[in-house]
């Protein structure tokens, strides 16, 4: 609610198949989420974009669009700070630093631009990725909500 | 499907006006219906009018390099207008301005292009 402390801890997991038409139910569910931080329409664009990077990696290349597969995204809001996670049980990651290097796809055939993980790291705070072959791969991501009340105040 | 493809003819440029979402899952039909227009035509170069488009992705980004390669492999040109804040940071990031020329509306762009061909 309005006038807490900012200390107030909230959550939701949200758990759906690997199917690319998730992607925008993804990326809808988390921005209406977060917007009780009241984020501007750059910071929420910002975590839609995410959160769409990191599904589509998990259905693509996790679980090379087998939908049987099954993504988890947490979002955990804690004061002014977003943590995002989004995990999956696919094929893992072979080598993390290269598929971490812009324009590196694992796929070209099927005309990836390789700027998944730089969109990733650019738009948040911080970013992880762990990943083993053969049991999945997670990414955890944090940013800060300025808040458009912030800016008024 | 939240995305909408209308295309127009000018002579031997076609213009593209994406709007709604292009993110992977609207990404296919895309590039099918644009590939598609570019083989039947006489399409020397492409616009991409980017008004309507409320979001983008990396696999948006993959699309459009796509037909950039497409188009400049038959000898063509393409360039973007009308693009909104939000996508131009991402096509910004990608270093796709260092390839392909911006323009603030479908007539800039289309005379601009007119004194390239």
């Amino acid at each position: 609610m309005s006038g807490d402390k900012g200390n107030d801890r909230n959550f939701m997991t949200l758990q759906f198949a690997a199917k690319s038409e998730n992607e925008s139910f993804a990326r809808v569910t988390v921005a209406a989420f977060i917007s009780q931080l009241d984020p501007t329409m750059d910071e929420l664009s910002d975590l839609k974009t995410v959160i769409s990077e990191a599904v589509t990696n998990s259905v693509i290349h996790g679980y090379d669009c087998n939908s049987e597969g099954i993504v988890t995204i947490t979002a955990e809001i804690i004061g002014d700070t977003v943590t995002l996670t989004v995990e999956d049980r696919g094929h893992g990651i072979e080598d993390l630093e290269l598929a971490k290097q812009p324009l590196y796809t694992s796929k070209p055939e099927l005309e990836r631009s390789g700027m998944g993980f730089t969109i990733m790291e650019n738009f948040m705070d911080e970013f992880e990725v762990s990943s083993e072959q053969g049991s999945g791969t997670s990414i955890r991501m944090k940013k800060r909500i300025e808040s458009k009340k912030a800016l008024y105040n | 499907m939240n995305l909408q493809v209308e295309m127009e003819q000018h002579r031997k440029t076609l213009i593209i006006r994406l709007s709604g979402e292009l993110d992977h899952h609207t990404a296919d039909m895309v590039r099918m219906r644009l590939d598609e227009a570019i083989q039947r035509g006489q399409v020397e170069h492409l616009i991409l009018s980017l008004k309507g488009l409320q979001f983008m992705d990396s696999s948006g980004l993959g699309v459009i390099l796509g037909r950039y390669k497409l188009i400049k492999s038959k000898g063509g040109k393409m360039v973007v207008c009308e693009v909104n804040p939000t996508v131009y940071r991402l096509l910004d990031m990608s270093g796709l301005f260092k390839i392909m020329q911006i323009y603030d509306n479908e007539g800039h762009a289309l005379s601009g292009l007119e004194v390239v061909s």
